[in-house]
């Protein structure tokens, strides 16, 4: 029997509608007892729970499980399956959230049904067609997704590979060619290197922001004249009720804050004050506000008035390519003059009031966001996977600083090898050869 | 027509192993070689060990092997390499006298039971059906047997470069074996080039010795042999020096004049032996590069220059050696070259060393491209052991990466196959801390017990040692202190107040068992050895219990064989590219094929369906 307990993600990627965290092994029980409050569940039974984050006792989501006790089960062990809401920030939140548990860890790719193999269990794999799930996270998607990340990610990752790979050798040669003359003080560099490592992977992922960006989602803000409909753009999306995930009051007494999920994806919506004001000294103010604003949005939406396009100048220089600019109240007019000056932003002609093309422009959003957050990081259960290896690299390393002996320092940057190697790519021994013969003149 | 249960052709380090093995374990063996002089012959270096090499021998003698005791009494300079460094890896390395290895190597095979030795020349394998059954040699005469297991080293196809000259042989002045390489091509086994190279040997008497830097053996020497209580030859010292700028414009300007540059070898050389010409090239910012200068023996002259590996002509070798100190006047017994030779592709093997063409056929040392005399004995003493117990239709002798360094071997070899020489990296092993060269005996002379390979007077000392090692882990276990009592007699542990086993406090790493017996006496009553054991596996204890687990999950996906007769074109759901791969390296166990690159979980889970269903069908 496994030790360990493990979890993923188990229905297709999120964003949708439902998604399905199993979780496999001893501690399965234990764990639902944790953030579900639940003790004897009733076995194959959906029960309607609130699931809590048991470190801060704030709620994930309302979702459903399933008790699967052993051996009844897919893998023959306890399993529980939670369904929750299919939002990426709600299944990533639950594994962040599983993984804090002792001996419980991120699934590898097959690993569940590896356990239903080795439980005698695999009728029930080959029932559910399980080698297509698998397929999903197979080492070459995974070489294929490391491809596709943004240029920045890669551009992290490829370095710290090369830099452990360094290390790694470094410390090998010193142990299997104490004959060779080796440049002095070899272990005392890598030691100086590692700590060069380990402090930027501290950072990176100390860098809260990150992780928080997700979480409080991408920022949409709207700015237009007064009285061209953005409060009731805003009530507009509010009022959806599958969208809404909460409502605040704004950081500041003049801007409204919604929370939606569009696409999946967490969504800030903020309706600007600055505008609203008149032409005095304090328009002024607020048109900075509304540029600060703009500058620190994702996405900006400019709304216009469909009747009067007066003393819009103004607002027209803050738009950029990457803002959606929408012209209201077309329920006003039939054939709209359109100036040239907003033509070139594509303006979408919406009406608030009757709804028309609204439809669309909810589409063309939820389009922008997902783009945005697909560009701008991996899939989310890569970007788990990856949270969790460079926190087991960085341990690794860390605790190879501590060691005194260079077998023991040679075992913790292989531990810390094999861990960056899941995203990057195994680290085979034969690369560390290389390093070393091509480094050093290896041959008595 | 005589008949024996297996033929060994090949005397070199790993012919004298398989021989040695199959006969241990009862089976009439046979080996045939060219010469009966030149069996247990140091074609390169005179030295046997280093790191992971010594580590090798170890687990050799661990299962009664031949190498570890003939080094034992041949050796005259031993040294452990990183003795200050941990005991997982250190290494025993030795400097043999080439003449007394050669016969202490005779001796104890001419003694070995159920052994004959045989001079001849093969000149083909008689196989029916794919079955080997005998062997046929010049001149007409044949053997009939079970099994075969070839170690023809550098034979198959070998020639010899210097410089502009070729000449084929196996070795210096000894022919090459072409007919069975020409044979093994017939049978459709792969075949690929390797080339390796050797020093020009000097005599001793015209170096000047008086300068250069003087590198003496282990005061204490430590024997490689679990069975050896003390080394009785005389030691002796080596000495280093180096080229220089002048020596490195020599070569360089004769660089035309190098096999290896002007296109004559086409064989892959290793990266980790390069030939000094390869060096002065590679690294070419380098002023200097290291000579060990080391004696062949104690009433031999001729001196091993080891670090200058090279094929130029004869002149050139010459005169670079005159550039060097020490090396002026030193007169060439025998010129440096290069040799290439036909090797096996090593994927065409079972893990017990077993040709998948040929039944019966096993195939053991440099044919399979490895280089260094305990690589082949490794082989070669698994390839003897599972002939022999194929023989009486045993089940294999596999070990695997979590019990050998041997392990480690094969498993590279079998599944990754190789494309330079093979050498045994401590680097390579998965499990190092584990795999130590101090507790061989641990790991493997159980399963030699089991076997029935090791001899009754090991067996014998193995038990005793093992039952002090358990008397003494209980005693330790048994006795705790608080760390007051551990400062006030001047050992460094954690002020924590917590009590700690002796075993327990023996991880701190200024607390011995000797410093132990302060506070309890009756600790001076264990064995050294048993103390040393003891004290290393303290040292590595949080380190041992981490990879048990990993192990743990590595031998689970061993456990799950992948029937050898499978056909893999019936599998669904595997690319082409899985296909091929698993084609050709056959992997014997889903832990194997997962080693293999590019085979993805997926492809993995598809195998494990058609497998298990498989075994369904034929269970109904």
């Amino acid at each position: 029997m496994f030790k360990d307990s493990i979890f993923a993600p188990s229905s297709g990627g999120a964003p949708a509608g439902i998604s399905v965290v199993r979780v496999s092994g001893p501690s399965a029980g234990k764990i639902l007892n944790t953030i579900a409050g639940v003790c004897t569940p009733k076995p194959r039974h959906a029960t309607h729970v609130t699931l809590t984050n048991p470190k801060n006792g704030e709620p994930l989501d309302t979702g459903l499980f399933i008790w699967f006790p052993a051996p009844a089960s897919f893998t023959g062990e306890d399993v529980v399956e939670f369904q929750i809401h299919g939002g990426v920030a709600t299944v990533e939140a639950l594994c962040r959230v599983l993984g804090t548990f002792e001996n419980c860890r991120l699934a590898e790719p097959g690993e569940f049904s590896r356990r239903a193999f080795y439980n005698e269990k695999l009728d029930l794999a080959e029932l559910e067609g399980l080698s297509d799930l698998i397929a999903a996270e197979t080492e070459a998607q995974r070489k294929q997704a490391l491809q596709q990340l943004s240029g920045s990610l890669s551009e992290i990752y490829e370095p710290w590979r090369k830099a452990l790979l360094e290390c790694l050798a470094h410390t090998e040669a010193v142990i299997d060619f104490p004959e060779e003359e080796l440049p002095d003080d070899l272990l005392g560099n890598t030691k100086h290197n590692i700590l060069g490592m380990t402090k930027k992977i501290t950072q990176y992922l100390d860098d809260g922001n990150r992780g928080e960006k997700l979480r409080e989602g991408f920022q949409i803000v709207i700015a237009g004249a007064p009285n061209v409909g953005k409060s009731s753009l805003l009530n507009y999306l509010a009022e959806r009720d599958v969208a809404i995930v909460s409502e605040q009051a704004g950081t500041t007494r003049d801007v409204i804050e919604v929370r939606l999920d569009l696409g999946g994806y967490p969504v800030t919506v903020a309706d600007t004050a600055g505008l609203r004001q008149t032409r005095d000294a304090i328009e002024f103010e607020g048109v900075k506000r509304a540029e600060s604003r703009a500058t620190n949005a994702d996405l900006t939406l400019f709304v216009f008035d469909i009747l009067s396009f007066d003393g819009d100048q103004r607002v027209v220089e803050l738009i950029t390519s990457n803002d959606l600019v929408l012209i209201n109240k077309a329920d006003l007019l039939k054939e709209p003059k359109i100036p040239e000056f907003l033509k070139v932003f594509d303006p979408i002609i919406i009406s608030v009031k009757n709804g028309q093309n609204l439809e669309d422009f909810l589409k063309v959003l939820t389009n922008r966001v997902v783009k945005q957050f697909s560009v701008n990081a991996p899939a989310p259960l890569s970007r788990l996977r990856h949270r969790e290896a460079l926190e087991r690299t960085n341990f690794a390393l860390q605790r190879s600083l501590n060691t005194g002996a260079a077998e023991l320092m040679a075992e913790d940057l292989r531990i810390a090898a094999r861990e960056l190697g899941k995203i990057t790519g195994r680290v085979d021994v034969e690369d560390v050869l290389d390093v070393i013969f091509h480094e050093f003149c290896i041959g008595k | 027509m005589e008949k024996y249960d297996v033929i060994v052709i090949g005397g070199g380090h790993a012919g004298c192993e398989a021989a040695a093995a199959a006969a241990r374990l009862g089976a009439p063996t046979i080996l045939i070689t060219h010469k009966l002089e030149t069996i247990g012959e140091m074609s390169c270096n005179p030295a046997i060990g280093g790191l992971a090499k010594g580590h090798l021998v170890r687990e050799i003698d661990a299962l009664d092997g031949v190498m570890g005791r003939a080094i034992d009494g041949a050796g005259i300079q031993f040294r452990v390499l990183n003795k200050s460094r941990g005991p997982a890896v250190r290494g025993p390395r030795a400097q043999a006298d080439r003449k007394l290895y050669r016969q202490i190597m005779q001796k104890i095979l001419f003694e070995q039971d159920n052994l004959t030795i045989f001079a001849g020349s093969v000149a083909d394998l008689i196989i029916n059906n794919d079955v080997v059954t005998g062997v046929l040699l010049e001149g007409g005469r044949s053997f009939s047997c079970n099994k075969v297991i070839l170690t023809t080293g550098t034979f198959l196809r070998g020639e010899i470069h210097i410089g502009e000259e070729r000449i084929p042989a196996g070795r210096m002045g000894e022919a090459p074996a072409a007919g069975l390489s020409r044979m093994l091509a017939e049978k459709g086994f792969e075949l690929g080039r390797l080339k390796t190279g050797t020093p020009p040997r000097l005599d001793g008497q015209t170096i000047n010795w008086g300068g250069l830097t003087v590198q003496k053996g282990d005061a204490h020497p430590v024997p490689f042999s679990f069975m050896t209580k003390a080394i009785t030859n005389r030691q002796i010292d080596c000495h280093i020096t180096s080229t220089n700028p002048e020596s490195h414009k020599i070569i360089m300007q004769n660089l035309d004049r190098a096999p290896m540059y002007s296109g004559q070898i086409e064989g892959t050389g290793p990266r980790y032996c390069p030939s000094i010409e390869d060096k002065v090239v590679r690294f070419s910012e380098r002023e200097h590069h290291q000579i060990f200068l080391e004696p062949e023996g104690l009433d031999d002259q001729t001196v091993y220059p080891n670090g200058i590996s090279t094929s130029l002509p004869r002149d050139v070798q010459h005169a670079f050696l005159k550039t060097i100190p020490g090396l002026e006047n030193a007169k060439i017994l025998r010129p440096g070259y290069a040799i290439e030779y036909d090797y096996i592709d090593p994927r065409e093997l079972t893990a017990a060393l077993e040709t998948r063409k040929i039944s019966g056929l096993y195939l053991a040392g440099q044919i399979n491209g490895t280089t260094g005399y305990e690589e082949a004995a490794a082989q070669g003493l698994m390839a003897g052991l599972n002939a022999a117990i194929a023989c009486g239709g045993g089940k294999d002798f596999i070990l695997d990466r979590a019990d050998a360094y041997i392990g480690v071997l094969i498993d590279d070899l079998i599944s990754r196959g190789t494309s330079e020489p093979y050498r045994m990296f401590t680097s390579r092993a998965e499990y190092r801390l584990l795999l130590r060269a101090d507790n061989a005996d641990q790991r493997l002379t159980p399963l030699g017990i089991n076997l029935g390979c090791v001899s009754l007077e090991r067996k014998k000392l193995f038990e005793e040692k093992f039952e002090a090692l358990g008397l003494a882990r209980g005693l330790l276990t048994g006795l705790s202190a608080k760390p007051r009592e551990m400062i006030e007699n001047e050992m460094a542990v954690t002020r924590d107040g917590k009590s700690r086993s002796a075993l327990q406090l023996l991880a701190y790493p200024d607390v011995t068992v000797e410093s132990l017996s302060t506070i309890w006496p009756k600790l001076k009553n264990i064995r050294p050895d048993v103390a040393e054991q003891l004290e290393i596996e303290a040292r590595y204890v949080t380190y041992l219990q981490r990879q048990s687990a990993d192990i743990e999950a590595f031998r689970r996906d061993e456990a799950l064989e992948i029937p050898a007769d499978l056909d893999l074109d019936k599998v669904g759901g595997l690319s082409n590219e899985v296909r091929e791969k698993l084609k050709s390296s056959r992997p014997a166990s889903f832990g194997a094929a997962a080693r293999i690159s590019g085979v993805t979980p997926a492809a993995l889970t598809a195998l494990l369906r058609y497998v298990r269903r498989n075994e369904r069908v034929i269970n109904h």
